[in-house]
């Protein structure tokens, strides 16, 4: 076989006996892994018995095996390191399915780890028998079942590799109980993973680059669109040099936020279905689009047909499989975002472009006046109130980690992120769920940074057995409930395309407050907007997790929204007090 | 350049372990691409395994099968020869009625379509014909009135006209190991 070759002839010394369990640790151990995030069962107990030997290690017991990939998940997004969650056979694999699919979408480095049943058992149907590495095939980058302890080292060294290289997604790894308990001659493998065929990175071209110089120096109305790429790669500085260089403005994806400063004078905001309506405006009438490490997901483009028609394009992407995907494209560069940053920097001239951001600012018109923030106050407690006061109160420092439905939206909007890696969210899949635990995982990799939770009623209650795990590490993050008693984001849909019939949005949910006082945790509840900076503060000085639980307005909307499969100029706003009042009889 | 579907062939070197056929198949079947025909065999180099596969696709689709194919971890190799100098052939094995008043019939169209005969029995033939896919339909067309009782053909294999080689033993060697190194450059 050819991966007996891998391992290193001149460390006989180190050469011992290990059972497949402890190979796994010292193999995680070796990759620099630092905490694991999972739950035990019959296929995976000789792997937790072997852990006890490995105390450098930490594992975090979670409660449900979704929660266990979120945290990994979230662990990965705010280290940039790989994430590793564990789990037993059948239900437990199962139970990490969502997770690994929404660490694929956004295209998280992740290792999963599950037990599988003894090799001789495998399609028997045998008890917590599942073919999760078939379940896994569309959802991972790649997966392995490892059948005997000899290929174990190796396999997982791949692994890690191929999660975090080239264009980063979770890989899942079955080990059969067999495997794990047979022992056998062990060396650590410490050459470099050979994979003959695997193409993670690719070289950029001269005359690629010099045909992007040449059309952006053509451009008059060019922008940026800043994607997730842009903070995988860590390209924020070559971002901020190139468009300081440049002048171009950026305009950014759910994911791509934090990856340019917001505050900075050519960061325009959020595009696509929720964003900033100047900033859809400004791509439909820009003539050079220069999409960084994002891949025109439909959230952002709408309507295909109508996107951009004026613009000529260009796409810098890790994975070619992406160029020409949903948009044509003029010229597509496969390669590291940063580096084709920085290659393109001294290829680049200065240029005013007063015309085009006049126009921007024109186009921002009267965006100002529909803000919420800037309506009359009703004593109405607004979602966005909530996530502006605590933008300003964490003076925009805190990591959030958001979940999916409106608040992610207002989140998006109220929130000014200025840093990389601080604002973590399911942008792909868009799990509701996703939140609390990622939140987990994001604090052990930061202990040191302020965590705050922003989720929905309908979200929290998907994984809010994650308070348990939180109790038990006491760690700490602030949990911002977003309560307006409706799976918000699907009644708003109600409301604009099913007539206001609300099938199954409304939704009654525990006390909070009692909730996290059964965890033995603090539970604030606010409902008046002068109430907010109190809890906040009372949240920040308190010692453990804190549940808040904001009782908003129930039925207010996110604007603008474009429709899904509009045209992007075509945005429903909020109305405008001014317009309302020319209304009033 | 076609902005129309039409019908590719793509040759794929893939190392032979477990499941790739199966992440090939999951792999046209999520993004919705339709095989038209697949053949996977064995090759000259050991532990690669060679697909020839046809699906439908614009020029646009034909690169994303083939920057997509790249993306699983078994693929070595791809390379879309739709528009190559290329030898395509499938075979066929017909099983046909042939009494003792149809089997000179039989044996004559075979002769027009190089068949062979490899199988007499009393009541009939076994025939194995190569060819392009239009040829082996002509056969099956011309044998039908006599009665076709079973066949089996292979897909279409494929190879590229010339003695140029597939730069297999180049992607072999290549570790893709070092963070430092592009791909790209490690092979070309
Ligand atoms: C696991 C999952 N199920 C269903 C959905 C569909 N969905 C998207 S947003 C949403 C409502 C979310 O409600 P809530 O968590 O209360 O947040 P809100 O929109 O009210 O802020 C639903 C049901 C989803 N995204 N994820
Ligand atoms: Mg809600």
């Amino acid at each position: 076989m050819a991966r007996e070759e891998h391992a290193d002839p001149a460390a006989p010394a180190l050469r011992a006996r290990r059972t497949g369990a402890q190979i796994l640790w010292e193999v995680l151990r070796q990759e620099g892994v630092e905490v694991c995030f999972g739950y035990p069962g019959g296929a995976i107990m000789p792997a937790y018995d072997a852990l006890l030997g490995y105390p450098e290690i930490k594992h975090v017991l979670v409660r449900h095996e979704q929660g266990g990939a979120h945290m990994a998940d979230g662990y990965a997004r705010a280290s940039g390191k790989v994430g590793v969650c564990i789990g037993t056979s059948g239900p437990g694999a199962t139970n990490l399915v969502t997770g690994i699919a929404t660490a694929m979408l956004d295209s998280v480095p992740m290792v999963a780890i599950t037990g599988q049943v003894s090799s001789k058992l495998i399609g028997s149907d045998a008890f917590q028998e599942v073919d999760i590495a078939g379940i896994t095939l569309p959802i991972t980058k790649h997966n392995y079942l490892v059948t005997r302890a000899e290929d174990l080292a190796q396999t997982l060294r791949e692994a890690f590799y191929v999660a975090r290289s080239g264009r980063p997604g979770p890989v899942l790894v079955d080990i059969t109980k067999d495997a794990q308990q047979a022992s056998i001659d062990y060396v650590p493998h410490t050459r470099p993973v050979r994979l003959p065929g695997y193409r993670p990175k690719h070289a950029l071209h001269e005359e690629q680059l010099a045909k992007a110089a040449l059309m952006i120096a053509e451009a008059h109305r060019p922008l940026i669109l800043a994607g997730h790429g842009i903070v995988k790669s860590e390209a924020t500085r070559a971002l901020l040099a190139f468009c300081e260089k440049t002048g171009i403005p950026v305009a950014s994806t759910l994911l791509g936020l934090g990856g340019f400063p917001a505050s900075h004078p050519l960061a325009l905001g959020m595009m696509g279905m929720h964003g900033e309506a100047w900033v859809n405006h400004a791509i439909q009438e820009s003539d050079l689009l220069i999409a960084l490490g994002m891949r025109f997901d439909d959230r952002v483009t709408g309507n295909l047909k109508t996107y951009a028609v004026k613009a000529k394009k260009i796409h810098v992407e890790i994975d070619p499989a992406e160029i020409n995907k949903n948009v044509k494209v003029d010229l597509g560069i496969v390669g590291d975002v940063r580096e084709a940053l920085q290659a393109l920097l001294p290829r680049v001239e200065p240029k005013a472009r007063k015309p085009w951001s006049a126009r921007i600012h024109e186009l921002r018109g009267d965006s100002a006046v529909r803000d919420i923030q800037n309506l009359p106050d009703t004593g109405h407690l607004y979602a966005a109130h909530v996530i502006h006061d605590l933008w300003r109160l964490t003076e925009g420092k805190a990591l959030v980690v958001s979940d999916v439905g409106q608040h992610q939206m207002w989140e998006a909007q109220y929130y000014r992120h200025d840093y990389a890696r601080k604002l973590i969210t399911s942008g792909g899949l868009g799990t509701m769920g996703f939140s609390l635990p990622a939140a987990v995982g994001a604090k052990f990799a930061k202990p040191g940074e302020e965590v705050w939770v922003i989720v929905g009623d309908g979200g929290f209650q998907m994984t809010a057995c994650e308070l348990a795990t939180c109790a038990q590490e006491g760690i700490k993050v602030n949990v911002a409930i977003i309560n307006n008693g409706f799976l918000g984001m699907v009644r708003q849909w109600q409301e604009f395309f099913y007539d206001g019939r609300y099938s199954a949005t409304p939704m009654k949910s525990p006390d909070f407050v009692k909730l996290a006082d059964a965890h033995g945790l603090v539970g604030l509840r606010v409902t008046k907007r002068d109430e907010i900076a109190a809890a906040v503060a009372k949240a920040r000085a308190t010692e453990g997790t804190v549940v808040i639980d904001f009782r908003v307005e129930q039925e207010d909307s996110v604007y603008p929204m474009v429709p899904a499969g509009a045209d992007l100029h075509d945005m429903i706003r909020r109305p405008s007090p001014l317009v309302e009042k020319a209304d009033d009889p | 350049m076609t902005d129309r579907p039409t019908l590719r062939t793509f040759i794929a070197y893939v190392h032979d372990r477990p499941g790739v056929l199966a992440r090939i198949a999951m792999l046209f079947r999520r993004r919705a691409w339709n095989i038209v025909s697949l053949t996977v065999g064995g090759t000259h180099v050991a532990g690669l395994s060679r697909m020839t596969i046809q699906i439908e696709a614009d020029d646009d689709a034909a690169r994303r099968v083939e920057a997509n194919l790249y993306k699983l971890l078994e693929v070595l190799w791809v390379k879309d020869i739709t528009r190559e100098p290329s030898i395509k052939r499938d075979l066929a094995l017909i099983k046909v009625k042939a009494d003792a008043t149809t089997r000179a019939q039989v044996l004559q169209l075979c002769e027009v379509f190089r068949a062979k005969t490899v199988d007499v029995s009393q009541e009939g033939l076994v025939l194995e014909i190569t060819g392009t896919e239009d040829k082996i339909q002509g056969f099956l067309e011309v044998l039908r009135p006599l009665g076709v009782i079973e066949m089996v053909s292979t897909g279409m294999i494929a190879i590229t006209r010339g003695a140029e080689a597939p730069p297999i033993e180049a992607w072999l060697n290549v570790g893709h190991d070092r963070d430092d190194v592009g791909d790209d450059e490690a092979a070309e």
